[in-house]
């Protein structure tokens, strides 16, 4: 275990999938509202049991990129237990593409490391953000950080300067090993997220949060330009309900009817 | 012509229904060039498919989740420029296309349904409820994984590709310690499927009737959170928003109940039919045939009537 170690966990304020999200005209998701996503806080849990278990100084961030609203999400972050928190914000990173994210976050991450230059560090995240879904965004980030990313982790292990993750790689389940640093991506199988108390809310009052835009990072709206944008957006039709039959004894023999009469057998 | 490179973590002695699907594809947009982390010990002879032109391979196999396979993969497009980089949506090929990204200074959609010569995808977005279609802003080129389309394509055989090596190594960036394939059940694989039986709580923990169910109807077994945080099957086959998507021409929900989680994983099936206790279970607002029933009466006739059939 080093001596001292620095956990910076991503956290993404998302709008709330139990209910109804949309894109707009503008061809922009709709984020007047939000939560932290709930596969966010799994790569928290980890980041949190490993300061539990081990006596070093770990010092736990949040890190997260949205609009003001976002703030929320690393306020949550940080009842739930994170040391400190960032926010980076700037008009600019709307409706960043996979490119603009990694290339702004990377940007972040030195940013916060400007804070804590002598440990050694790990960035935690969860396996997908729930609204882009596209579980890109770690390994691209650890290209651009030029460390390796051990994504899909079932456990996360610290021990000295290497971290060790149980992961599946198609169909094999591999037990791996990177020196730090590293991006670790952390599925919601790895561990069941706490919730914040009384007391640890109370606490997260006092605790700092950092906000800052692409200025800050000495990145101008032109180096953080999306490769890839939108150009349709179309909800799908509802599905709509179909024949619900109740078994009166031959619901099974129905069944086999209605796939034979559509073709499926 | 549209160069299309595409990328296999590793090729093993049979292509998977996934890498045979998206090398149909590859050919259908233009000439292919396949370029993988490793081969099977008899060399490119599961490669020798229509489309495929030629195989390129690193100095030596390496594997997942060796960053090594983004750097091979920037090599490769760096010898033939391709308008398009595809790969099947798995884990370990988005991690090497998103890496190869940045050192490509290029544009990446992952999960997509479709792709064009020109650099565009369309792909179902917020747990499949909108449809989108994107774009790169500049030129090429797009690297884009697919998910499977679950119709079966059947590939062309053909000669045997040549096989040219680029000097790329595998790294020692991260390194394996362990590894140990899944067992396998025989059934195809969950996100491959073109029919799924999928299970809930309503099983409780009894799999005998899914499993048979499954078998008569050639499916693969996906459960719901509840199944496989009980233990009653792995991790690996959960359905939902935070586990694996599917879209099978055919999705028999069984005791689930189909809260919104477990809706956005399966919503952009072909056909849906669920059978459920509770009449009042959010499955049957999207159901295209829904049985109110114990599924321990509406399975063994199901499957004796599909058994019957059969003969």
């Amino acid at each position: 275990m080093p001596g001292s170690l620095h956990i910076i966990t991503l956290v993404k304020w998302v709008p709330d999938a139990q209910l109804e999200r949309r894109i707009g005209e503008d061809r922009r998701l709709d984020r007047s509202q939000g939560i932290l996503g709930e596969l966010d806080e799994h790569p928290l849990e980890t980041a949190l049991q490993i300061k539990e278990q081990h006596d070093a100084d770990v010092r736990v961030s949040a890190l997260t990129m949205g609009p003001p609203g976002a703030s929320a999400a690393v306020k949550k972050a940080l009842q739930i237990g994170a040391d400190d928190g960032f926010h980076l914000t700037d008009e600019a990173l709307q409706a960043a593409d996979i490119w603009t994210t990694s290339g702004a976050l990377a940007a972040a991450i030195k940013y916060v490391r400007t804070t804590a230059e002598d440990s050694d560090y790990l960035v935690l995240t969860g396996m997908a953000s729930e609204d882009g879904e596209t579980a890109a965004v770690p390994a691209q980030l650890a290209g651009r950080l030029s460390v390796p990313a051990l994504t899909q982790a079932r456990s996360v292990v610290l021990t000295d300067r290497q971290v060790v993750v149980e992961r599946l790689s198609g169909n094999r389940l591999q037990k791996v090993s990177a020196a730090l640093p590293a991006v670790v991506a952390v599925t919601d199988q790895a561990n069941e997220p706490r919730y914040p108390n009384f007391r640890a809310i109370m606490k997260a009052k006092k605790k700092p949060t950092t906000t800052f835009s692409l200025t800050e990072l000495g990145l101008t709206r032109y180096a953080v330009e999306s490769k890839v944008s939108l150009i349709a957006a179309e909800p799908r039709p509802e599905r709509q309900a179909g024949e619900i039959i109740h078994d009166d004894g031959n619901a099974g023999q129905k069944t086999v009817e209605f796939l034979e009469k559509e073709g499926l057998l | 012509m549209t160069q299309v490179l595409v990328f296999f973590d590793r090729v093993e002695n049979q292509l998977t229904p996934a890498q045979a699907e998206l090398l149909t594809h590859a050919d259908a947009l233009g000439d292919a060039v396949v370029v993988t982390g490793s081969l099977p010990p008899e060399g490119p002879a599961p490669l020798a498919v229509q489309g495929v032109t030629g195989v390129l391979t690193g100095a030596g196999p390496m594997y997942a989740p060796d960053p090594a396979l983004a750097d091979l993969v920037s090599a490769a497009a760096a010898e033939l420029s391709p308008d398009l980089i595809l790969g099947p949506d798995t884990p370990d090929t988005v991690d090497a296309l998103s890496r190869a990204a940045v050192s490509l200074n290029a544009g990446l959609i992952t999960g997509a349904n479709g792709v064009t010569g020109s650099g565009s995808a369309t792909k179902s977005v917020l747990a499949g409820s909108w449809r989108t279609t994107a774009r790169i802003s500049e030129e090429g080129p797009l690297l884009a994984t697919l998910r499977p389309n679950t119709a079966s394509q059947q590939v062309i055989p053909a000669e045997a590709p040549e096989v040219v090596e680029l000097e790329v190594a595998a790294s020692s960036a991260v390194e394996i310690l362990e590894e140990a394939e899944l067992p396998d059940s025989g059934r195809p694989d969950l996100t491959e499927a073109s029919t799924v039986v999928a299970f809930g709580r309503g099983v409780d923990g009894d799999l005998s009737l899914v499993e048979q169910l499954a078998d008569e109807l050639g499916a693969a077994l996906g459960a719901s959170r509840v199944a496989t945080d009980a233990g009653w099957i792995d991790h690996s086959a959960q359905v939902g928003q935070t586990g694996v998507t599917v879209a099978p021409q055919l999705y028999i929900s069984v005791g689930i109940s189909g809260a919104v989680h477990q809706k956005a994983g399966m919503q952009t099936s072909g056909t849906i039919v669920a059978i459920n206790r509770d009449e009042d279970a959010p499955v049957f607002e999207i159901a295209d045939f829904g049985v109110v029933g114990d599924l321990n009466d509406v399975l063994p006739q199901m499957i004796a009537e599909l058994r019957r059939r059969a003969k």
